[in-house]
């Protein structure tokens, strides 16, 4: 370039970084519209481009710009975002793309293949017949060799470990017919089944594209609810110098300092000073715990009132919170071992169909057909049972209802968790957070319209829940905020303002009540603020249509024993309480032995190893990051509702899969006597084929509908 | 039958045109983002309106 000004947007790329944020909120055109134009208004930052599936935006700025600055800039448009590491998913995206592209490839060469034969059944002879079998091998071949790779390679995992699943009589199908097709097209025989070969691919990437599919927009959705917990921690070194330094380089015998609203990345021992943390990803307790210098901190827990200095005792993989990673790595063991319903229908099946082909085979050769036509009779019983259809009839299916129960809010992670949901038939609920919203809600009842908006002004500057939770309240009220001067919030007491000249304050009740309180006073006016964490709306409703669908609920919280009889109650199921991630894992453990297929749903890292060791869960989309990776689904929103749902929908869904599978069956059924009798044609393949692939995706279809109530 | 010298190479053309601008969509991320570009339609250009 010349030394001519270089206008500001093409400044060398070197001068501008990317970095990429998930958005869990944006919900509208209008939120990425608002992200697009308004973001690039501000200093530093020059472009920003929203992928609205993933909900991420990749921001372009300066390189002085860190992370925290682009955060603030998005919650200043009202967002929330959380810078993305790297590409977690990235896996996931190559895998669907190379589907992709093997399902563009098999639709070019089933197509011309098509065109080709269509002209030969309408009566091409001699030399035009032998020139379109050529041209139509000449296509299918390599079109063969790359479309069918993701078969061919999982046939060949299954077989070298000597299992069958669903990809070997494919395979099997798809190599002899074109093996037979070549040597028809070489001696100048009459019938091809290039086609039929290439159709089968093609309908059969379609249903695996779809799956694929499925789970990276579920995953995706779940990677945008994840938060950044603790991934980092200012060490204090000699010096007095605060560097941070990422989790896994963090030592015992450290010492930290922990900001107020900051997560701990390591297990320690409190050295100065006092403050309350917020212990609920590790217990499920909603209300805050008071710690002071001596006291054992864990990694997960959140900071809310003072700095604290923190002297590590256990870091990385010692601390509680990997313990209970690990607990929850043994317990997923067990549900690996689950085996989708697809490859169970073809341990049936392939064994029948090859069974078959071979008596075919056998029984000409006896009847003195000649090796030629014997294996041309064999072939065609292969091609006509090969599971066309029955490779659609599950992901269809699958896909169509999970796309159903995303709009009423349910994440399902994939198709196998579909088909664990529908054989639930016990619950088994955490309290806080699952049942109960798991934030503390207060009664403000008793205060008047200036009170409120008073309360409102002291307590939406604070990050204390009990704050959170007051200001939750009176904004859903329609109040709006008085301005309050002169806040300031004392760590372990509470906020302290000054309104239009009188002394207004928010602080913890002198007497220790057993609930959650604060005291609210203005000037001289006190009131006691009770807080509680409060059902869900539709707890009860959502139990009721639980045992209406045959499925017991229960409790099993790690809370103290008195609230969690309180919840018992009102909803009149059994409960379970103090209960620690050991005892709900043994519990879930015990169910399975019993021959029962427990379904968990929890939300706190303690519900975690029960979570993996259901035979299915589901987690509500505040859950921690452990949690909800765990789970099979996940739910957004206040409503319980959708846990219900998922079971009904998931029921109706393997009810139409084994209705494709029984229609798939029935047909192979009415064109196998054909086959073996040698009256099948490559004509009459490809129709039987498409028919009962489009029979099986219009019955799918019935379930768009299925999740509405 | 000579039609089918000219025909068939152009169909297999066309249809080889048709693969070659799907791998290019799925290449340059035109199916990254399908629910973002069903929501973009709704977006109002900012431009003033020059009526």
């Amino acid at each position: 370039m010349n030394a001519i000004a270089i206008p500001d947007r093409e400044t060398p790329q070197e001068a501008s970084r990317g970095t990429r944020f998930t958005v869990p909120g944006m919900r509208c055109a209008g939120c990425i519209a608002k992200i697009e134009r308004e973001l690039p208004k501000q200093d530093g930052i020059r472009a920003a481009r929203v992928n609205f599936s993933a909900k991420r935006v990749a921001i372009e700025h300066d390189p002085a710009m860190d992370e925290d600055a682009l955060s603030r800039a998005l919650l200043k448009l009202g967002f929330e975002a959380q810078p993305i590491e790297d590409n977690p998913l990235g896996q996931e995206t190559k895998e669907r793309k190379a589907l992709l592209r093997a399902l563009g490839v098999a639709g070019f060469g089933m197509m011309n293949v098509m065109l080709l034969s269509v002209s030969v059944w309408s009566g091409a002879q001699g030399a035009t017949r032998e020139l379109f079998h050529w041209l139509s091998a000449l296509i299918a071949l390599p079109v063969i060799a790359y479309s069918g790779r993701p078969f061919f390679a999982s046939a060949w995992m299954a077989l070298k470990y000597r299992r069958t699943n669903m990809d070997v009589p494919i395979s099997i199908g798809v190599i002899l017919a074109t093996a037979l097709s070549l040597y028809e097209t070489m001696t100048g025989g009459e019938h091809a089944y290039f086609e039929s070969a290439i159709m089968l691919l093609f309908f059969l990437l379609a249903g695996r594209a779809l799956d694929a599919e499925m789970r990276t927009r579920t995953r995706a959705g779940i990677g945008a609810l994840l938060s950044r917990m603790g991934k980092s921690a200012s060490v204090i070194g000699p010096n007095g110098s605060t560097p941070r330094v990422p989790a896994h380089a963090l030592e015992p015998g450290m010492l930290v300092l922990v900001a107020a609203g900051e997560a701990l990345a390591a297990d320690g021992k409190i050295e100065k000073g006092s403050s309350s943390i917020d212990n609920s990803l590790l217990t499920g307790e909603s209300a805050p715990q008071r710690v002071g210098s001596g006291s054992i901190v864990h990694a997960g827990t959140i900071n809310l009132d003072a700095p604290l200095h923190v002297r590590l005792t256990r870091t990385a993989d010692d601390t509680a919170l990997a313990a209970i990673a690990r607990l929850m790595d043994e317990a997923g063991q067990s549900r690996s071992h689950y085996v989708r319903i697809a490859d169970r229908a073809s341990r049936l099946y392939a064994p029948l169909v090859h069974g078959l082909a071979a008596l075919a085979f056998l029984g000409w050769m006896i009847a003195g057909a000649g090796i030629y036509q014997s294996l041309v009779i064999a072939v065609a019983v292969l091609i006509i049972t090969c599971p066309c259809a029955m490779g659609l009839a599950v992901p269809t299916a699958q896909v169509v209802a999970s796309g159903a129960l995303l709009k009423q809010g349910l994440l399902i992670k994939d198709g196998s968790a579909l088909e664990r949901l529908a054989e639930i038939d016990i619950a088994v609920f955490d309290k806080t957070g699952t049942l109960t919203r798991g934030e503390p809600r207060p009664d403000i009842r008793a205060l008047d319209a200036e009170a409120r908006s008073v309360a409102l002004g002291l307590a939406q500057v604070s990050r204390h829940p009990l704050s959170r939770g007051l200001t939750d309240a009176l904004r859903k009220e329609g109040v709006e905020p008085a301005a309050v001067d002169d806040i300031e919030e004392i760590g372990g007491t509470g906020l302290r303002g000054n309104w239009a000249g009188t002394a207004v304050s928010l602080e913890r009740p002198d007497t220790g009540g057993s609930g959650m309180a604060a005291r609210f006073a203005i000037g001289e006016r006190v009131a006691i603020l009770e807080f509680a964490d409060t059902l869900r709306c539709d707890a009860a409703e959502t139990l009721v249509s639980l045992s209406n669908q045959g499925i017991s609920s229960s409790i099993l919280s790690g809370d103290r024993s008195g609230p969690v009889e309180a919840v018992a109650q009102t909803l009149a199921i059994p409960s379970t309480a103090e209960a620690g991630p050991q005892e709900k894992l043994a519990a879930l453990e015990t169910l399975r032995e019993a021959g029962r297929r427990p379904l968990m749903v929890g939300d706190g890292l303690n519900d975690g190893p029960a979570l993996a060791a259901a035979h299915a869960s589901i987690a509500p989309g505040t859950a921690s990051d452990v949690s909800q990776q765990a789970a099979d689904a996940v739910f957004i929103g206040e409503r319980l509702m959708p846990v219900a749902l998922a079971l009904k929908v998931a029921r109706h869904t393997m009810a139409v899969v084994r209705q494709n599978f029984t229609l798939a069956i029935g047909y192979n059924a009415l064109a196998v006597p054909l086959a073996l009798f040698g009256y099948v044609t490559p004509l009459i393949a490809a129709i039987a084929m498409s028919l009962s692939s489009l029979i099986v995706v219009g019955n799918s279809l019935r379930l768009a509908g299925s999740a509405s109530e | 039958m000579t039609g089918l010298a000219f025909l068939i190479p152009i169909a297999l053309l066309m249809g080889f045109a048709g693969l070659v601008a799907f791998l290019w969509a799925i290449r340059s991320g035109q199916y990254d983002d399908m629910d973002g570009a069903a929501n973009r339609i709704l977006i109002e250009d900012e431009e003033d309106e020059t009526r």
